[in-house]
């Protein structure tokens, strides 16, 4: 580990972070724009979960946070808060982990 | 919604006490890892550095794996610019509290008030829960395991959570299938982060014009 792999990540990562807010700024784009940009946070928030739920590195696998996660998603189908959906993932992982 | 955002800082807050753990046994030092996450602050890339550091990877590769893992905030940037606007000094913050967790959190309001909220609250809890988490791994080591409580879980049940109001609109529907689909399908494919990148593809569902609400 050495102190330009630090800097240059920390500048790296703030750049990404930092155009994105500001390319487009607040100016008013066309709707079909403003459209396609109100979408990302449904495309990739989707995209994590499949990502954290279903794989480990390049491998897809189905494991106890799968039956964790599906349990958050019939507690969110139920109308659960955020609290009790974040709270009913995780005991049901960890209940599935200790009892196997 | 602020119990929400504390709870998941503190969910990822456990997570970066083993970030700590994991820098230091790669080698770095506690200012190193400290500094890591003050700076970079975006777990996945920070993670992904020190795993190629540990296993004897290069720092070309290091940095090339975390860089293309972080690319996905600046997508983020992208959405949360049509509703964090302000100054540059509160722009410059903004960006760096611009990851996953915050952007989601802002994305589940209603009201541009109430997202303005969810996107400090949640980065500002998260950004401090990492810190002190790095610092308490890096200085005691490793006792805990996220796994054991199922914390590797907790994330992706807040964000079914948050994404649970993108599912009103059919246009929102079909953005969420497909970003899922084209991330599932690329998994096994595609260098690590950049699935969640082509998820970015879905938004073209964006041009079709008329909505249907159902």
């Amino acid at each position: 580990m050495t102190w330009t792999l630090v800097l240059v990540l920390a500048a790296g990562a703030y750049a990404f972070k930092f155009l994105g807010l500001v390319v487009v700024g607040d100016r008013v784009l066309p709707p079909v724009l403003e459209r396609c940009l109100a979408l990302i946070p449904a495309a990739l928030i989707a995209a994590l979960i499949v990502k954290d739920t279903l794989s480990v590195g390049h491998h897809l696998v189905v494991d106890a946070r799968a039956a964790g996660v599906g349990a958050a998603i019939v507690a969110a189908w139920r109308k659960a808060p955020v609290l009790a959906v974040i709270i009913i993932g995780a005991s049901v992982t960890a209940l599935l982990r200790a009892v196997s | 919604m602020i119990s929400a955002c504390v709870t998941l800082g503190l969910a990822v807050g456990v997570y970066a006490i083993s970030f700590g753990v994991a820098s230091v046994s790669a080698g770095a030092s506690t200012a190193q890892a400290c500094v890591m996450s003050l700076l970079v602050f975006t777990g996945a890339s920070q993670f992904s550095a020190v795993s190629v550091i540990a296993g004897g990877g290069t720092i070309g590769s290091a940095l090339s794996g975390a860089l293309l893992l972080s690319a996905r905030n600046g997508v983020f940037g992208l959405a949360n610019s049509r509703r964090l606007t302000g100054r540059l000094p509160t722009r410059l913050i903004a960006a760096q509290l611009t990851i996953d967790e915050s952007t989601a959190m802002c994305a589940a309001q209603d009201d541009p008030v109430a997202q303005r909220a969810a996107f400090w609250i949640t980065g500002g809890s998260v950004y401090v829960f990492w810190n002190v988490g790095t610092l308490i791994g890096a200085l005691a080591g490793g006792a805990i395991n996220p796994k054991t409580f199922g914390l590797d879980a907790a994330i992706p049940a807040a964000f079914v959570a948050m994404i649970w109001p993108q599912l009103r609109t059919s246009r929102g529907r079909m953005a969420v299938l497909l970003g899922g689909g084209i991330c599932l399908v690329s998994i096994p494919v595609l260098p690590i982060g950049l699935p969640i990148l082509a998820a970015s593809l879905a938004i073209m569902i964006g041009i079709r014009r008329d909505e249907v609400t159902s």
